[in-house]
């Protein structure tokens, strides 16, 4: 059973939703991210995603655009997001961790390449925003000889159809993006994402999270009923952004991102009792 | 002189995935598919249908002025004592360029979808002109991303879109030219796909737009390909266009892939030439990769993060190249070259002063390279030089370069 498979049944087990962090790798500081990885997941992160920079980054909203350019600034490549998670796994073996970005870095580095270093640096799984089912076979095949999780988008817009098809080549969890837009954007609305879920899950068995547009604990708790997960990206990143600018250092970044994702972890776990059952849909 | 197997050949591209040999495709988040489906199916439909066509002919006749004429430039020919150059005279359509064949074809198709909105990403400004244009003329909504050095550049194409009723929105992030504003473009769409079109400049982006973009601008070549015959009696020996996104240029020598004996130059923007690293020349100087929604050749470091890039003109400075062109430089058909800045603006100063055309800096990059090659040509040969665009929104960078400040 891969870490993130293992991970989803041990907090079904105990009745919890995952919570899973969203920061990019080399933000605020390139050797700031691994000790930032360790307080996440001491604040009660259960999943830590790490965004790999890219000079393009499309589907972005500002605040994420902002964190690549400074990771970018930094001189953060690839391979020093894979040493970051390396050095993260001298402490910690138990927390999976996914890695969110975009095409180009990885096919650059080649497809087989990375599945190797990758793995033997103890990621878990990969989330390519821009690589579609359609596109995904070869890269696939590589995630797959390592023993690597291969993480889709789901999208308000996908049909129906669509949804099957994802599932059927999905594993460790489905990604739901819960609305029409950019990371960080402002119009959740969780009732239809509640909706959605459950067409998701009328097509898979796996873990169903969901990101995008997730500021605080009021919106994590009302995504999590219906979601196994719930992604928290923008919101972090910008309170980190926000300490150093308000003349912070990376400590107090740290500390800032740790305690707003504790307030979402309260957050969810209370609502956590009135989740609604699973059958019925 | 034409092959038939050949024909076929480039028939047949791209595949049903959107596939030029190992290029193009459909890279984008998952929010965007069933957009892009949609527009694919639609697409294919509307090709296939008369009525669809005679709009889109009598908006090319009535409203753009096609067909624009082939002009054979015959001062600048024999100072050059080479090979006869004609030009296909893009800078005549209405907006000054070749970008509205496509924009008249693809609002045609926001309108069959219904879409009330229209969105574009512009670099020099000629395609977010045209856009603005169309829209202004349709009585729909119109926002123009555009990087906003390129705003500073083209600070007259700005106003013309503002006088059309179009939105320009300064992009910030990024290198701040045309790369950043297709990304945000690529952002808008993905907000309001349900109401809005986007209508992509340039023969890159994910399928089925590079398809379809060359298609609507092949109407280029087919002319070319008929007033050649009619005024020399013979096919060109050789198409000389620019290549940014490469639109005119495949616009030009598409309908002329299968006739062998017509040699083509894609001219890529050498800037400050192509080991300075201050160029906009993926084809001739760079790599395989993804960006904007397909595979295709890119400025790109070692890391795969996209390079910034250099040209004097705003339409060429791009790091990405349509996925057509990667496909044509890998087969071989179609030979790939640069031309610098200051060849650019030499070639926009020599065909003003002896044909009073002024040139767009983006054609005078292919007007460059036609000249060297037409040195190299017999005085029976032909070619043909596609004048993608005029030169008028490009009379303040000139000024400043030569130390006149208006």
């Amino acid at each position: 059973m891969s870490r993130i498979a293992g991970r989803f049944r041990q907090l079904a087990a105990q009745g919890r939703k995952a919570l899973i962090p969203y920061v990019v790798a080399g933000d605020p500081a390139l050797d700031g991210t691994a000790p930032l990885m360790h307080a996440l997941v001491d604040a009660g992160a259960d999943i830590i995603e790490l965004g790999v920079p890219f000079s393009d980054p499309m589907s972005e909203g500002p605040v994420i655009q902002l964190a690549h350019e400074r990771a970018l600034a930094n001189g953060t490549s690839l391979r020093d997001v894979l040493a970051i998670v390396s050095d993260f796994r001298r402490r910690d073996t138990a927390t999976p961790v996914l890695l969110m970005g975009y095409a180009n870095p990885v096919e650059r580095m080649g497809y087989a390449r990375f599945a190797d270093a990758a793995s033997h640096a103890g990621i878990d799984a990969l989330l390519s925003v821009d690589i579609p089912p359609e596109e995904v076979a070869a890269v696939h095949a590589e995630l797959q000889r390592v023993g690597m999780d291969n993480i889709f988008l789901v999208a308000p817009t996908t049909p129906e159809a669509r949804v099957a098809k994802i599932a059927a080549q999905a594993s460790g969890f489905v990604y739901y993006v819960s609305l029409k837009g950019v990371t960080g954007a402002g119009h959740l609305d969780s009732a239809a994402v509640s909706q959605r879920v459950a067409i998701i899950r009328r097509y898979s068995e796996l873990p169903v999270a969901v990101g995008f547009g997730i500021r605080d604990a009021a919106a994590a708790a009302a995504v999590a009923v219906a979601a196994d997960g719930v992604v928290v990206g923008s919101a972090l990143v910008d309170a980190m952004a926000q300490t150093i600018e308000n003349g912070g250092d990376h400590a107090a970044a740290t500390a800032a991102a740790a305690a707003l994702l504790a307030d979402i972890r309260r957050g969810i776990d209370r609502q956590a009792p009135v989740d609604i059952p699973r059958q019925g849909y | 002189m034409t092959s038939d197997t050949q024909k076929s050949r480039f028939d047949a591209v791209p595949d049903k995935e959107g596939r030029f040999g190992v290029y193009g495709g459909r890279f984008v988040a998952e929010t965007l598919m069933s957009a892009l489906a949609e527009l694919e199916t639609l697409y294919r439909k509307l090709s296939a249908d008369p009525d669809f066509q005679r709009e889109l002919d009598a908006d090319l006749g009535h409203y753009v002025g096609r067909p624009s004429p082939l002009y054979e430039a015959r001062r600048w020919s024999e100072q050059l004592g080479g090979a006869r150059i004609f030009l296909k005279r893009e800078d005549l359509n209405h907006t000054g360029a070749h970008k509205v064949n496509n924009c008249i074809g693809q609002a045609l198709l926001a309108k069959y979808m219904g879409k009330q909105r229209i969105i574009a990403e512009t670099g020099a400004g000629q395609h977010g002109v045209a856009t603005a244009t169309i829209a202004a003329r349709l009585g729909l909504e119109c926002q123009v991303y555009m990087g906003e050095e390129d705003v500073r550049r083209q600070a007259l194409n700005v106003y013309r879109m503002k006088l059309l009723g179009a939105q320009v929105i300064p992009v910030t992030s990024g290198s701040r030219t045309l790369k950043d504003a297709m990304n945000e473009a690529m952002r808008d769409w993905v907000t309001h796909v349900d109401d809005t079109f986007y209508i992509i400049g340039t023969v890159a982006g994910p399928h089925p737009y590079p398809m379809l973009v060359r298609d609507f601008q092949c109407v280029i070549g087919r002319e070319a390909r008929a007033q050649s015959l009619a005024q020399t009696g013979a096919l060109p020996d050789a198409l000389v266009a620019c290549v940014g996104g490469g639109s005119n240029a495949i616009g030009l020598f598409h309908p002329f892939l299968a006739d062998e004996s017509v040699a083509m130059y894609g001219v890529e923007a050498g800037g400050h030439g192509v080991s300075s690293n201050q160029h906009a020349a993926p084809l001739s100087a760079g790599s395989p990769g993804v960006l904007h929604g397909n595979r295709t050749y890119l400025m790109q470091d070692a890391d795969g993060q996209i390079m910034h890039t250099h040209s004097v003109s705003a339409g060429l400075d791009y790091p990405g190249v349509g996925p057509e062109h990667a496909w044509l430089k890998d087969i071989g058909r179609v030979d790939y070259v640069v031309a610098t800045d200051d060849e650019a603006l030499e070639a926009f100063h020599r065909l003003t002063r002896l044909e009073g055309i002024l040139p767009a800096l983006e054609s005078a990059h292919a007007l460059a390279y036609a000249a060297k090659l037409a040195v190299a040509m017999q005085p029976q040969q032909v070619i043909v030089v596609n004048l993608s665009g005029r030169g008028d929104k490009d009379i303040h960078t000139v000024a400043q370069i030569d130390g006149i400040e208006f």
